[in-house]
């Protein structure tokens, strides 16, 4: 009897030991990007293509003042109301602070300088895909915006979602470092790939979620209920939507659809982004979202 | 005696009730009727929008005169006066078939720079049209923009 307390007595802290570690965070790594050369006017264009103002501007604002990244809008979800935090390079309330290293753990780990876990509702596992080149000319871009001491909003999560440890599970269970689409590709399909799947994470809103909020990559951008609760988000796989590829480098462009109407609600926005970008990179997001399976 | 007074009250209560009837119905009608200008005059822009589409997309050839009449037509129904259609009451939710937030009223001053932004890409849209294609490509930007800013904060979501 004793013994065999002993045996789960010694499995439970094996267990329990097991996982803390499976569950640590990513470490930093201190020579990321070392001997490249930032580019923060490329970094701009990284920075359109990945959406940042769309989460981490001041809610409503417009034009230049939504280079202000003070952060501020609301994600609620069933876990709980998750904030965009302010990450202008203020050196109190932002991100001033930050070496490269900590940044590229930051976006491409999900994981905070002091070594705690961030919430996916910060797409880094799309963002996981992205190059050194490309996270130090967007860190160099973004040290270079206004900075604003607004203190970020605490996220409103409630047990066990407030643990921050538990996010090494999901991250385990769920971080897939490998893209969706697989196979051989023409290069224009690998960088609308890399752009799609990574920096603009379309499938955060495109691709249905699971009971913990991970993505279903068996019904990649397929279509998702809408997280404000009212409508869907349609599916763009070739058997969804059947527009041409010019078709989508128009709407990617001015936001016509093949109607003439125009895009609304958060894909206004996405439209406003992506209409930065060169020509050549819009057409490789329709090439890529043309080669999904599905037609 | 007591019956005709009765009948009088009757017949005082049937005509009230059809009267307030009629009413509603009248103003129903007119809102709908207000709320299907909109549309009309939302279909004038979407066909223009689409001929210079078209050619912008390389579907169409490009065809100066076409690109300018059809800028024009776009810009004549973007300059309509908003205070006809545009009428209180008419939202989504009251109206069926309306689309637009109530915003549109509770924020009549940012709807009407939104509109004003719109005026402006249709005038643009006037002189790049029958300039050269790339003028009109150049255009369809900021044209598609307008349509969308406004779309984003004074229509309710589509799907």
């Amino acid at each position: 009897m004793r013994r065999t307390l002993l045996i789960l007595l010694g499995c439970a802290v094996l267990g329990a030991a097991l996982g803390w570690v499976l569950t640590r965070p990513d470490p930093l790594e201190p020579n990321y990007a070392q001997g490249l050369t930032p580019d923060p006017q490329a970094g701009a264009l990284i920075f359109a293509a990945g959406g940042c103002v769309s989460c981490h501007a001041v809610p409503k604002s417009e034009d230049e003042a939504q280079l202000v990244l003070a952060g501020g809008l609301a994600f609620p979800s069933k876990f709980g109301t998750f904030y965009a935090p302010n990450i202008s390079p203020d050196p109190e309330q932002g991100i001033g602070t930050w070496t490269l290293p900590q940044f590229a753990r930051a976006v491409t780990r999900g994981v905070s300088p002091e070594g705690q876990h961030y919430y996916p509702a910060f797409p880094y596992t799309a963002y996981g895909h992205l190059a050194p080149q490309d996270v130090a000319n967007l860190f160099a871009y973004m040290q270079s915006l206004p900075a604003s001491d607004t203190p970020s909003q605490a996220h409103e999560v409630g047990f066990p979602f407030n643990i921050r440890r538990s996010l090494g599970m999901w991250k385990l269970l769920f971080a897939d470092d490998d893209y969706v689409l697989s196979g051989d590709h023409d290069a224009e399909v690998l960088r609308g790939r890399y752009l799609a799947e990574g920096l603009a994470h379309c499938g955060e809103c495109h691709t249905p979620r699971n009971a913990l909020g991970a993505l279903d990559r068996s019904a990649w951008l397929t279509g998702a209920p809408n997280p404000s609760g009212k409508g869907k988000i349609p599916g763009i796989t070739p058997a969804q939507l059947e527009w041409s590829k010019v078709d989508l480098v128009e709407y990617f462009t001015s936001g016509f659809t093949p109607e003439y109407d125009s895009a609304g609600g958060e894909m206004a926005e996405v439209v406003r982004n992506l209409s930065q970008l060169p020509e050549s990179d819009r057409a490789a997001i329709a090439a890529y979202l043309k080669a999904l399976p599905g037609d | 005696m007591y019956l005709t007074k009765s009948i009088s009250a009757i017949s005082l209560g049937a005509l009230l009730i059809a009267t307030t009837g009629f009413a509603a119905s009248h103003s129903d009608k007119a809102a709908k009727a207000a709320v299907g200008a909109r549309h009309a005059q939302m279909q004038i822009i979407a066909y223009h929008t689409g001929i210079l589409g078209g050619m912008a997309k390389g579907e169409a050839e490009y065809d100066a005169e076409k690109a300018k009449a059809a800028a024009s037509n776009l810009h004549a129904a973007a300059m309509l006066d908003p205070s006809t259609m545009w009428v209180e009451g008419t939202e989504n939710g009251m109206v069926e078939g309306s689309d637009a937030k109530p915003e549109v009223w509770t924020d009549a001053e940012g709807f009407a720079s939104k509109l004003e932004n719109l005026q402006t890409a249709s005038a643009a849209m006037m002189d790049a049209a029958g300039t050269d294609l790339d003028a009109l490509k150049a255009s369809m930007g900021n044209l598609g923009k307008a349509c969308g800013a406004c779309h984003d904060d004074y229509r309710v979501p589509k799907n």
